[in-house]
């Protein structure tokens, strides 16, 4: 279809144009409004004492504690150990959970039998909340890192089983059986034929992994107090210091987008080359 | 596939559990330490110490604060997810917003919430309105959002507009997404009312869950622990009853189209 | 009867219409100036190359689109957004019908929402579903159908929603041959018994003379008129014999010529431009 560039014949012909909100530019910045207008409006519902100020303390005063807590003498050693103890559990609990989950998968996966013996037992122990089992961890390990370690490996474990189990049931069976009319043994096998496509099951297994990964530190780190980001936001909250419980909130979802980020990142790295790329497997 | 005999079935869904819960019994017989569960022992007490005045005390207020956390949850959500997809000025308000709120862990609010309301029913409700709100409300924008354009064009040209467009239209369009953000919710509507429960309260299932272990009664605690993931399961299966009689449709054209491939 | 459909009034206008399409980087024509009158009960072709903006007509004169100038007047009222009296059949049969609707209900919806009442809605219902040749059907859902069967489903849902002017925007290109041919009859017969003005876009010229009393042939964009033509051929038509016959075969040679030079026209009819 032709553009016209004709000199313009003024008086009949309206212009049309874009509207605004269907602009490229247009989505940056109105989600940057959207922000600040959230802002503006914590920000007045706490001056003009719509909610009790002692309980929602200003925007402004808000992220002057974050400032604190993050680089102020009196807090920062103390939120930066926390936050170490947090990704500690984080980073332990996924990579045992990933290692557990990769080789069970793969070994439930590949065989029918296995997964049809294991299909029942699976699908019973997947829903018991990790929370559920804090008291066992607490009793099993104390209040340490160890039992934030257990369940977050508990919590993880199933995700990344259900994706594995699903990427290896996936394989294409010609491309298999291809590969075997040519001779290829076990292993290159499961090198060229299934490791392709679990990977994108994988890699989605992991990202979810890694915030389910952080909502349960965090959340153990709450209950019982074990050491931690959390841990850190009851004992402030227990105090009634508002304007640290915030700011250490804030901190945490902040934690949490960059974790989200950087596994996507990840995601998109390790499969950038991969033609197809799954959706979720929503389990 | 082949077909399979409810016989077969029943064996391979009851062989593996029942070998382990036969060796977990061999090997805790004669055991003495109080900490380690017998199978047998959990089962007496699940109905010893749970059934009864328990269950109405503690695992009845749990249920309520629940369900009021999460209907409430499934009603703004699609209100307000509805209203939002249909306009994207709206969109793109929210989008960042939305984003950075979903990224903050839910239980991080509880001490928040605590701060606010304090430690009686509302903040617990509260926690898991919230919660369960995110999944909900950004699944059903992204429902919304995706409706069919020639499915649209239709529903124009045959002057179906206003809340009939809704009601007939868009409703049903998005009920899948709508679906999938309810069933993403139910696991975290039941940890965070354990969660609430277990840190600061008078009452419910992790109140009382909690409270065995303080007095050392594991068997009890452990009984307890089964409840929760009961519930978890039930929940699932009222859901997948539910979703498999409103979104029959739904099912039954996917099958058609995967088979056509 | 639309017998001589030449006597009739106007019911149809289409006056100067233009459409630009504005992108990022810039105007798209997609049609420069298309003017013609539609008379009640009469069976019009719109024939054009690919790319020429056969859709994007059929949306400005169903209101689903506002064009940039000119307008559509329908019974006398301009058209500024989807009128009560007409219908529009899309190509993409699987995506108009309802997936959670069966077939009844999804000929019946638009009624609902006009409010006809429930014994009026039934018998339409009934009737539009026996005209199509699917009254054996109505409890099946859409995706459960032929692509054939689905087509007709939606012609039977524009049926009996009663309008005045039917579109049909290549209704039958996604279908395959012999099923495009019961189609097509099954329209000329619908349109002989219940006297709808229709508006038929197509690309495929033989179609476009067999089934229409008139033929407009569209050049490619932007888009513009370059013939209208009579198709005298007796009101009867059969696909073995129309298409065999020689007056049959001397227009869609006339026609396939005239969209030859559609493909290659660029002049424009009127001085009609704007800056992108």
């Amino acid at each position: 279809m032709a553009t016209i560039t004709a000199p313009a014949d003024a008086a009949t012909r309206p212009q049309t144009r874009t509207p605004f909100s269907q602009t490229k530019l247009s989505t940056p910045i109105l989600g940057a409004l959207g922000i600040v207008g959230f802002i503006l409006v914590w920000e007045l519902a706490s001056r003009l004492s719509l909610v009790n100020p002692t309980y929602l303390p200003p925007f402004t005063e808000v992220f002057a504690a974050v400032i604190e807590v993050v680089a102020g003498e009196q807090y920062r050693a103390q939120f930066w150990t926390a936050l170490g103890n947090t990704m500690l559990g984080w980073s332990v609990g996924l990579v045992i959970a990933l290692v557990a989950g990769v080789v069970c998968g793969v070994i439930i996966g590949s065989n029918r039998w296995v997964r049809d013996f294991t299909h029942s037992t699976i699908e019973f122990l997947r829903p018991i909340p990790s929370v559920g089992l804090i008291p066992i961890a607490v009793v099993i390990f104390g209040v340490r890192p160890a039992a934030t370690i257990a369940i977050v490996v508990w919590a993880c474990f199933w995700v990344i089983l259900i994706h594995v189990i699903y990427g290896v049931t996936d394989v294409d069976p010609v491309a298999d059986s291809t590969a075997r009319s040519y001779g290829l043994g076990y292993l290159a096998r499961a090198r060229y034929v299934v490791w392709p496509t679990v990977l994108p099951y994988l890699m989605t297994g992991v990202r979810l992994s890694g915030t389910v990964a952080l909502v349960v530190a965090v959340t153990i780190e709450i209950v019982v107090q074990a050491p931690g980001i959390g841990q850190m936001i009851a004992q402030y909250q227990s105090a009634g210091n508002a304007p640290v419980v915030y700011a250490l909130a804030l901190l945490a979802g902040v934690l949490g987008l960059v974790i989200n980020l950087a596994l996507r990142r990840l995601e998109e790295a390790v499969l950038g080359w991969h033609p197809s790329v799954r959706g979720e497997v929503i389990s | 596939m082949t077909t399979r005999s409810i016989g077969m079935r029943l064996v391979y869904a009851l062989a593996l559990p029942i070998l382990i819960i036969a060796v977990w019994w061999a090997a805790t017989l004669n055991e003495t330490n109080p900490f380690v569960p017998k199978p047998g022992q959990i089962v007496s007490d699940f109905f010893g110490s749970w059934f009864g005045p328990l269950l109405v005390q503690q695992v009845l207020p749990s249920l309520y604060r629940l369900g009021v956390g999460l209907i409430s949850a499934i009603v703004v959500g699609i209100v307000l997810g509805v209203l939002v997809g249909s306009s994207r000025v709206a969109r793109k308000l929210t989008g960042p917003l939305f984003e950075f709120i979903r990224a903050v862990p839910p239980p991080v609010l509880l001490p928040v919430l605590l701060l606010v309301i304090g430690i009686d029913d509302r903040s617990k409700i509260f926690l898991i309105f919230l919660g369960c709100l995110w999944p909900i409300l950004l699944n059903t924008i992204d429902g919304v959002r995706g409706v069919d354009q020639v499915l649209a064009d239709t529903t124009r040209t045959y002057g179906v507009t206003g809340w009939q467009r809704l009601r007939r239209f868009v409703l049903p369009a998005s009920l899948p997404r709508i679906m999938t953000g309810i069933r993403l919710a139910l696991p975290i509507a039941i940890i965070l009312m354990v969660v609430s429960e277990m840190y600061a309260a008078i009452d419910g299932l992790g109140y009382q869950i909690m409270l065995f272990k303080q007095i050392f009664q594991i068997g009890p605690m452990w009984a307890g622990i089964v409840i929760i993931g009961l519930i978890g399961i039930v929940l699932a299966w009222i859901f997948r009853v539910i979703e498999r009689r409103v979104l029959a449709w739904y099912f039954g054209q996917r099958e058609v189209e995967t088979s056509e491939r | 009867m639309s017998a001589d459909a030449t006597t009739n009034e106007v019911l149809l206008s289409v006056r100067g219409v233009q459409k630009i399409y504005s992108t990022p980087t810039g105007g798209v024509e997609a049609v420069r100036n298309l003017t013609f009158d539609l008379r009640k009960g009469e069976f019009a072709c719109l024939v054009g190359p690919s790319g020429s903006g056969k859709t994007t007509l059929l949306k400005c004169i169903s209101g689903l689109l506002a064009p940039t100038s000119g307008e559509v007047v329908l019974d006398g009222k301009v058209v500024d957004g989807p009128p009560r009296n007409m219908a529009l059949v899309f190509q993409e049969y699987g995506r108009s019908l309802y997936p959670w609707l069966r077939v009844a209900d999804n000929v019946e919806m638009p009624l609902k929402v006009a409010r006809v009442p429930k014994d009026e809605r039934r018998r339409r219902v009934e009737e539009a579903l026996e005209a199509v040749g699917l009254a054996h059907v109505p409890t099946s859902y859409p995706w459960q159908l032929s692509g054939g069967m689905q087509q007709r489903v939606a012609i039977a849902r524009a049926i009996a929603y009663q309008p005045e002017v039917l579109l049909m925007d290549e209704p039958f290109a996604a279908v395959d041959a012999q099923t495009r041919a019961d189609l097509e009859d099954l329209v000329r017969s619908v349109w002989a018994k219940l006297g709808l003005t229709i508006l038929f876009v197509t690309h495929d010229i033989d179609e476009s003379v067999y089934l229409g009393e008139r033929v407009i042939v569209l050049s490619s964009s932007p888009t513009v008129i370059l013939e209208d033509l009579k198709v005298d051929l007796p009101e009867h038509r059969d696909q073995l014999e129309t298409r065999s016959d020689a007056r049959f075969v001397e227009l869609r040679h006339h026609v396939y010529e005239q969209i030859q030079k559609a493909k290659t026209y660029t002049g424009d009819t009127e001085a009609v431009r704007t800056v992108a």
